[in-house]
């Protein structure tokens, strides 16, 4: 996956402001955007993901541009086939697990029935080892049951690649490890390209085939919007 | 009691017109003032409270020179359509909808403020479109909060009183609700039938109220 960011933008009260610029090119399978909390991460993700329009810049993934100020091209974020997970991983707490992942299937109106039957469903709930609580909503659930119900909901729309935000940081220190090489098992099955922004260094070690280091909305090592770091072979 | 079963009837047939109305209306003004920033919101979410603080006559008065036959709207009404709405049933509808509805919009807005935002990006990532979202996330994570004000607007357009009188009069079998029959019961000295219709009312308010109550706690299905 080709990856091309460079966003700004400036948001907040005058006394306030927060300046977000941000921009890296990378061509890694697995890249990690690491930095300290306030950093500006998930604010770049969210542009990737099409929730945050950057003031300036653009975001271009394999080439095909999903965002360019200048061009006036703003992919809404439905169009974008991109998979997310959220920080605290935002199920649906009126849905069942099985609703959860179906949600993305049916675009329409009404929500998917409680006992949807749809073979799609039903491999991502063997294939992330969810079965046996399918009827469950979210409350009812683990840490981690939650965080791979998130995983089979994003992973049920298809997308072209998942952006995670922070996916271990809701959970315990010994659930950690085990479910860092749970996704990356995943990651290889589906064979997906990921954007994972963290603040632990664990996660660097696990996932970083490249790495963007951000600190107080840029991305260190002079990188800026005009001349954008370029990291790894491109 | 006959005239009570009728006052009782016309009533509830004003309370659910009222509220059926309230409801479209209140849960689409209070999204807007939820969910979208525009110059005078505040303003607007005040002037949407007046109803409330404002004594009900003072508001029958302003239907009255609004929807009247000489107002602006009653007068336009009555030459393109031939649209009577004072002294009738349908006016009383109308007072007891402008009475209750802050009851609606308020729990709406507060409902509607109280889902995260998150939820809806969540459902926009999934490829879902605006009204989508609302359907399947945004109205089904507000809905108890918006049924609990619906139902304290059903009870405060039950026991409408002041600005139905102005707009709709006291005409029995035809405009006379159970508020207005009590106080006509009582001005006549009909005392059987004035406690006959009180406990009528207290009656269908507690069942309403208790109705309410048991909808009130912002829960939701799997949620303990």
């Amino acid at each position: 996956m080709k990856w091309n960011v460079a966003v700004r933008k400036t948001m907040g009260e005058p006394l306030h402001r927060f300046e977000l610029d941000i921009a890296f090119a990378s061509d890694a399978t697995r890249l990690v955007l690491f930095g300290p909390s306030g950093a500006g991460k998930t604010l770049t993700l969210k542009a990737i993901a099409g929730l945050l329009r950057p003031d300036q810049g653009h975001v271009a993934l394999d080439g095909e541009v999903l965002f360019d100020a200048e061009a006036g091209i703003d992919v809404p974020a439905r169009d974008r086939h991109l998979g997310y997970l959220f920080q605290e991983y935002t199920l649906f707490p009126h849905l069942t697990v099985r609703q959860n992942i179906a949600f993305g299937l049916d675009k329409g109106w009404r929500n998917p029935r409680r006992h949807v039957d749809s073979p799609a469903v039903d491999r991502l709930l063997d294939a992330l080892e969810l079965r046996p609580f399918g009827d469950r909503f979210p409350d009812q659930l683990s840490g981690g049951q939650r965080q791979r119900t998130a995983l089979a909901r994003a992973l049920a729309a298809q997308p072209r690649a998942l952006l995670l935000d922070e996916p271990f940081a809701a959970l315990d220190m010994p659930l950690r490890s085990k479910l860092r090489a749970e996704l990356r098992e995943l990651q290889q099955r589906f064979a997906l390209p990921i954007l994972l922004i963290t603040h632990d260094v664990a996660d660097v070690e696990a996932f970083a085939d490249d790495i963007v280091q951000v600190d107080a909305g840029k991305a260190v090592f002079g990188a800026t919007f005009a001349a954008p770091a370029r990291s790894g072979p491109i | 009691m006959e005239p009570a079963w009728v006052a009782l009837g016309l009533s509830l047939k004003v309370a659910l017109w009222a509220t059926g109305i309230d409801l479209i209306v209140g849960v689409a003004v209070g999204f807007a003032l939820a969910r979208w920033r525009f110059p005078g919101r505040e303003l607007l979410d005040s002037i949407l409270l007046l109803p409330m603080v404002l004594p009900p006559t003072v508001l029958g008065y302003y239907l009255l020179v609004v929807i009247g036959r000489r107002g602006w709207l009653g007068g336009w009404l009555e030459r393109a359509f031939g649209i009577h709405l004072i002294f009738t049933w349908q006016g009383a509808v109308i007072a007891a909808a402008i009475v209750a509805f802050p009851f609606v919009c308020k729990s709406a807005r507060a409902a509607f403020e109280s889902v995260d935002a998150q939820f809806e990006q969540a459902a926009k990532v999934l490829g879902l479109g605006a009204a989508a979202i609302f359907c399947r996330v945004t109205l089904p994570l507000a809905w108890r909060g918006i049924l609990a004000g619906t139902l304290l607007a059903f009870a405060r357009a039950l026991g409408e009183f002041g600005a139905t009188l102005m707009v709709a009069g006291s005409i029995p079998g035809k405009t006379q609700t159970l508020s207005i029959a009590v106080y006509e019961a009582v001005q006549a000295g009909q005392d059987d039938l004035a406690n006959g219709l009180v406990l009528l009312t207290s009656v269908t308010c507690v069942a309403v109220l208790l109705l309410a109550g048991r909808l009130a706690p912002a829960r939701i299905p799997g949620r303990s």
